[in-house]
């Protein structure tokens, strides 16, 4: 018992970066873009979320906020690189699957040449602490799964309403829909299909960046190169296995989550077990599912991965 | 349109994104408070300055050529290979089993006999993606570099594991390596005093069989049909996706050639760190050589030359190699935009409208002069 309360207690932290990432990448391919970037914008969301409290932070009066400040910065820098590769994929109407790929080099190498320059070796900051819900994390069990977290967890769980309110019952959520399913549509009833598009970009990199800065700040409490290891990959794969909805989105998180709780629980447990077998579950469960989810890729927003041109009939 | 303001445009496109490109490494350089200039002459004429220099350039040009061919095989049938990096690994972890298996083979048996190996460990590990793209509509992008993830703890599994270097377990350091593979797999060197070694021969070789695979078989013509248009190549009677696997499947086994090359050239036993980038550099040198074997031979060379340069940067102008990364990923974005707005027609009528504008007024005050 206390073995799954600790798995599930672990996976609801976990679960974040992906969870936030992967919203950002829907809003991205609801509005007809396929970000591969993602990784890139969440390295160097991770580096700035720290470097705010790493240099300014340190020894202030009240170091607490310089961790919202990085949260902040990483958001911000995320928004301006999503604008970036809006420039690439939607002014130039670059080809995106090898334009994202561009982007994430371009984001995994500078915040790798930055992190080496302004902060240097392995160095941890003291991040945002866990803030347990007065009274409610005293329940046992619900106490420690649900109400005993860091205050970023509560937030990107609050991101999914949001989330869903946006892109359903907003006038802007109705445009994003409307860019990604049918632009040309969307085009002769007066939306700027590429406007909304840069929106929807800068939305997604804000929170790709904001992820990124979760994991440094919250989750791992430091910085280092591997520190994204493939969640902004599994971020975009998650929008297709969560059908571009905030709700599926965030149960297919919780699932991977989960699947990076149980590796490392057993792990803890000292069971003789090649641990590279245990670390490669959840990407592979990511190659499973999205062989198993195909159907659904019809259902998906039909103008995804296509540049829109007003001057050529497609 | 005169065929002089074409060049012209499309020189002058070329060289405003070589400006972007510079400008934009110039901002994250600027950030680190390094000399721009300096770091830009130490990438690119420092590993030039002497013979060893020149040598190692050649040494990581080699891995590049043979991944970026695959990649470019891949790219032209209309799949994207970004899973290099663990088809190399996979060919790596092949030819280590049959060095440690058949120590005693003779060179003349064994090396090709290891680099095939190689090539069956890249191409397995290629054919899951083009299976699961052909068949199954599984994105490539996604699942090829997954299996980058997984290629890389099956890796360190095996050097840990049953690849272990036996001294490693009695000395105790327990560096996750091979032990010292035969003498019968290293390939020549043929410049003493550096590391230069026979596999540049390999290389330029499998450009050309790359392009006789590509423009002078009717193979070669089905895969770049189902890559220029999957529709019409369909409607012509090509098997679009067993295309499809086959290019996967070659590009995968490209990566494992360069894996079993740089083992037998370079390390000699298999170690971490061997695949380091050079899958995600292939896409670059792939991108940048225009996808044609005549061009990726230079841009290897350009990219090689890049690479060691960065790792001089560290030592003398005190920038991290991981800027080489940075140019990299800016190079792919200024390529694919460039690509596009050369592929522009109304921009170039548009643009020459403007010229055509200025040069009329010019002549008019001239004129009226």
């Amino acid at each position: 018992m206390t073995f799954i309360v600790n798995i599930l207690s672990l996976g609801i932290p976990f679960s974040v970066a992906l969870l936030i990432a992967s919203l950002g990448e829907m809003f991205n391919q609801r509005s007809g873009i396929f970000n591969l970037g993602c990784e890139g914008m969440m390295a160097m969301g991770a580096f700035l979320g720290m470097l705010v409290p790493y240099t300014i932070g340190q020894g202030a009066d009240v170091p607490g906020i310089y961790n919202y400040l990085g949260l902040l910065l990483a958001s911000g820098v995320g928004a301006l690189l999503g604008l970036f590769f809006g420039l690439v994929v939607v002014t130039f109407r670059a080809p995106q699957g090898i334009a994202g790929i561009g982007m994430q080099m371009f984001g995994v190498g500078t915040a790798g040449t930055l992190f080496r320059h302004f902060i240097g070796g392995t160095q941890s900051v003291p991040g945002i602490n866990t803030a347990p819900i007065p009274g409610l994390s005293k329940i046992p069990i619900l106490g420690t799964l649900f109400f005993n977290h860091n205050p970023m967890v509560y937030v990107a769980f609050l991101f999914v309403p949001i989330a869903w309110y946006i892109l359903f019952k907003t006038p802007w959520g109705l445009r994003v829909r409307a860019v990604g399913t049918h632009p040309r549509a969307a085009d002769s009833i007066g939306i700027q299909v590429n406007k909304v598009r840069f929106q929807a970009l800068a939305v997604g990199g804000a929170l790709a960046g904001l992820a990124g800065a979760y994991l440094s700040l919250c989750q791992v409490k430091m910085f280092s190169d591997e520190i994204i290891a493939g969640r902004g990959f599994i971020a975009v794969a998650l929008v297709y296995f969560g059908h571009w909805h905030p709700v599926k989105i965030m149960a297919g998180a919780l699932l991977f989550a989960l699947a990076q709780a149980l590796q490392l629980a057993i792990q803890g447990l000292g069971i003789d077990f090649p641990y590279e077998f245990l670390v490669m579950l959840p990407y592979a469960l990511v190659i499973v599912v999205l062989a198993f989810s195909r159907k659904s890729q019809k259902t998906g927003p039909s103008a995804l991965g296509k540049p829109f041109n007003r001057e050529i009939r497609t | 349109m005169t065929k002089r303001f074409k060049t012209g445009y499309r020189i002058g496109v070329i060289l405003l994104a070589i400006i972007i490109t510079m400008l934009l490494g110039a901002v994250i350089l600027w950030a680190i408070g390094a000399d721009v200039f300096k770091t830009y002459m130490v990438i690119l004429t420092e590993p030039l300055k002497n013979k060893i220099g020149v040598t190692e350039v050649l040494l990581r040009m080699v891995p590049l050529t043979i991944i970026a061919l695959g990649i470019t095989v891949a790219y032209r049938s209309g799949i994207i290979n970004i899973g290099a990096e663990g088809q190399m690994a996979m060919g790596i972890l092949a030819t280590t089993a049959i060095a440690l298996a058949f120590p005693n083979l003779p060179s003349g048996v064994l090396i090709p006999f290891a680099i095939l190996a190689g090539m069956v460990g890249g191409a397995a590990w290629g054919f899951i993606p083009g299976f699961l793209k052909a068949k199954l509509e599984v994105s490539e992008l996604l699942s090829t570099v997954m299996l980058n993830y997984i290629a890389a703890q099956l890796y360190t599994f095996f050097l840990r594991g049953p690849m272990l270097d036996p001294a490693e377990l009695t000395m105790g350091s327990g560096t996750p390596q091979s032990m010292r593979l035969t003498r019968n797999l290293d390939l020549t060197r043929f410049i003493p005093g550096t590391r230069i070694h026979s596999g540049l021969f390999i290389a330029i070789g499998l450009a050309v069989l790359i392009f006789l695979l590509l423009w002078k078989t009717s193979y070669g013509y089905k895969m770049r049909a189902a890559g220029a248009s999957e529709r019409a190549a369909r409607y012509g009677g090509i098997n679009v996706p067993k295309y499809l696997i086959i290019a996967m499947m070659i590009s995968g086994g490209f990566a494992g050639i360069a894996g079993s090359i740089e083992i037998a050239g370079v390390h000699r036993r298999a170690i971490e760190g061997v695949t380091s980038g050079y899958g995600f550099s292939g896409i670059v040198v792939a991108l940048f050589g225009g996808l044609h074997p005549a061009g990726i031979l230079p841009a290897a060379f350009f990219f090689g030359l890049l690479i060691y340069g960065a790792d001089m940067t560290q030592r003398l102008v005190g920038v991290p190699a991981n800027m080489v990364q940075v140019l990299q990923g800016i190079i792919i974005l200024v390529i694919v935009a460039t690509k596009m707005v050369l592929a522009n027609p109304y921009l170039m009528q548009r643009v020459e409208s403007k010229f055509a504008a200025i040069a009329a007024k010019r002549s008019n005050l001239e004129v009226q002069a």
